[in-house]
Parts: structure tokens; C-alpha cells; sequence
């Protein structure tokens, strides 16, 4: 069982969602996450501003529940099923990081530059996040779908407009790493 | 009994995340610079498997663990939002280096600053919900 406790190797992690699909599905749900932070927003009153908040949150808790569970697989994930939270990302990644900056990369999960607590006193950091906060749900909303809704579930179900929405990701994360970022680091 | 079951299903999700490092902004900057095939595998073979799956489900009919039939949403057709709003997702899952479920797994891995990135996200979405009728479609 000692594999368990190093990375998982990208043939176990795929199978894993398409299994964890295959559960939702199986219990008469989707496979998708940024619908949640609709239901959110509406749990919060946004209905009182905009139609398009105003539905029953209730038929949705099962969402809610489930990105709890991802809080809680986190925490597990981390704490009890690693020993080296370290990621092992290629070399010449970790040079073109460190060139821009990052001297936290192969040596953490997440960089300590954005993520770790002293970005609460850097302007610059925290703009970073709160802005590719916004952009992720601002974009999910408007593409109706992210990750797992479009990539993972609308593909599989061979839609079109999800295949039109991956090409749209990987176009704004294409431009973001290759043209932006270099202007902002 | 239900509601445990969907706590089962995101605890799994979320060690995934966690475990197969998709949830690490490391792993997504080098994606974008095509410098590993992790990243390209883990949704390759997700995807891969997940069309064998949907599309067996569909043909030969299989009914959900309570019984009932399973229904696939058919995405309304369109063009600009997916296209647009793909590219504006594009760009936040980049700088922010987290998609909505890592989102989520990564606070259970205890990044207060990734709750910046979750309050952000909301009010993004809030903001698309204020914008919406005034946005191409």
C-alpha cells in the first residue's frame, strides 16, 4: 500500500474522475463543480438582485455536499496519504519558475509565493488571486460549465459547446502563461 | 443516507485532486507550457474512459443504483459563450492555477489564501449573474 502514499501517477488520477463520474451519474447526479458557487450566491440572497440567482438552492445541496467532501478528501489527501508534499514538475519548468521569481518551485505543492500567508501583506499577490478568482467564476458561469462540467462530463457526452469552451480554456491559459505572465512577474 | 453518500463520492474527489497533484498550480503552469505529459494524461484518460462510459450507459440503456433512467444534459447550442467564457475561465484557471474543485481541495489542505481565490470566484460568478443579459450569448 506504500504507493498510495507517493504521487499518484496520471493513470490512476484519470480513471479515478472518470470513476467518480461514473458514481454521480449512478446516483442520478453530474459530474461538475462550478455550479456550486451559483448556488452559493443565491444561498446569499443574490437573488434579491438578479433573476438569474432566483432558484430553489435546496434541490442543490447535494452539490454543496459533495465540495464539502472535496474540502474534507484535501485534508485527508494532505495530511494522512503523503509523506512529500513536493511536485515533481520538470526541471526546466522549475528554471523557467525560478527565473520569473518563484523559488518555492519542486520544493512545494503550491507556490509559497501566492499561497503562502504572507501574500495577505503583498498588494501584488493578493490582486493575483482575487482577479483569477474572478475570472474562473465569471468564466465558468458565462462558458456554463468549467473543468469537470465541460472537459470532463460535456465531452464525454460528445457536446459540442463543450468541446467549443475546452478550446476557449486552453486559448485564455495559453495567452495567460505565454503573453501575460511575463508582463506581470 | 443519500447525503452521505454524496460526502463519500467529494472526499474522493478531493484525495484525487490532492493525490494526483491536479489541484497544484506547479502542475497547471506546466501544462500550458507543454512540458509534461501528467497533466494531458489525467484528463486524456479521464476523458477517454468517460466516453466509453456515457456512451455505453446510453446504448445499452443502464438505469441509475435506485433504478431510474439517467438523462445526460444536452448543452443549449451557441457559439460566443462558451468561446468567450471559455477564454476568460482560461485565463483565471491560469494566474489562479486552480479550477473549481481544487479550489475546493485545496482549502481542506489548509491554504487560507485559496479562500481569497473561493470568495473571488463567488462574487465572479455573482458579477456574471448582474452581467448576464448584457453579455453576447
Amino acid at each position: 500500500m506504500n504507493w498510495i502514499y507517493e504521487p499518484w501517477p496520471w493513470y490512476i488520477g484519470g480513471p479515478m474522475i472518470t470513476f467518480i463520474m461514473f458514481l454521480l451519474i449512478m446516483v442520478g447526479k453530474r459530474f461538475g463543480m462550478s455550479s456550486n458557487l451559483r448556488t452559493i450566491c443565491t444561498m446569499c440572497g443574490a437573488g434579491k438582485k438578479t433573476d438569474f440567482f432566483r432558484f430553489d438552492w435546496k434541490s442543490q445541496r447535494w452539490g454543496l455536499v459533495v465540495i464539502i467532501g472535496a474540502v474534507i478528501g484535501g485534508y485527508i489527501g494532505s495530511h494522512f496519504l503523503s509523506n512529500d508534499l513536493a511536485v515533481a514538475i520538470n526541471p526546466d519548468t522549475i528554471e523557467n519558475l525560478n527565473t520569473l521569481g518563484f523559488e518555492s518551485a519542486g520544493k512545494t505543492y503550491l507556490p509559497t509565493e501566492l499561497f503562502g500567508n504572507a501574500v495577505f501583506f503583498d498588494i501584488k499577490g493578493l490582486a493575483i488571486l482575487i482577479i483569477g478568482g474572478i475570472f474562473v467564476g465569471f468564466g465558468a458561469r458565462y462558458a456554463n460549465g468549467c473543468t469537470s462540467g465541460h472537459a470532463i462530463s460535456g465531452l464525454s457526452n460528445l457536446q459540442l459547446p463543450s468541446l467549443i469552451a475546452v478550446i476557449g480554456f486552453f486559448a485564455g491559459g495559453l495567452l495567460m502563461i505565454h503573453v501575460l505572465f511575463p508582463l506581470i512577474f | 443516507m443519500r447525503t452521505l453518500i454524496y460526502l463519500f463520492i467529494g472526499i474522493l474527489f478531493g484525495i484525487t485532486m490532492f493525490k494526483s497533484e491536479a489541484a497544484s498550480w506547479f502542475r497547471i503552469y506546466e501544462m500550458f507550457h507543454f512540458q509534461s505529459f501528467h497533466m494531458y494524461g489525467i484528463m486524456g484518460s479521464a476523458l477517454g474512459l468517460g466516453i466509453i462510459l456515457v456512451q455505453s450507459i446510453k446504448k445499452f440503456n443502464i438505469k441509475s443504483f435506485y433504478g431510474e433512467k439517467i438523462e445526460f444534459q444536452t448543452k443549449e447550442k451557441g457559439f460566443k459563450r462558451y468561446m468567450f467564457g471559455g477564454i476568460l475561465f482560461g485565463l483565471g484557471w491560469a494566474l489562479a492555477g486552480a479550477c473549481p474543485g481544487p479550489i475546493y481541495t485545496l482549502i481542506g489542505v489548509g491554504s487560507l489564501p485559496m479562500l481569497v481565490v473561493l470568495v473571488s470566484a463567488i462574487f465572479g460568478t455573482f458579477l456574471y449573474g448582474l452581467f448576464k443579459d448584457k453579455l453576447p450569448h
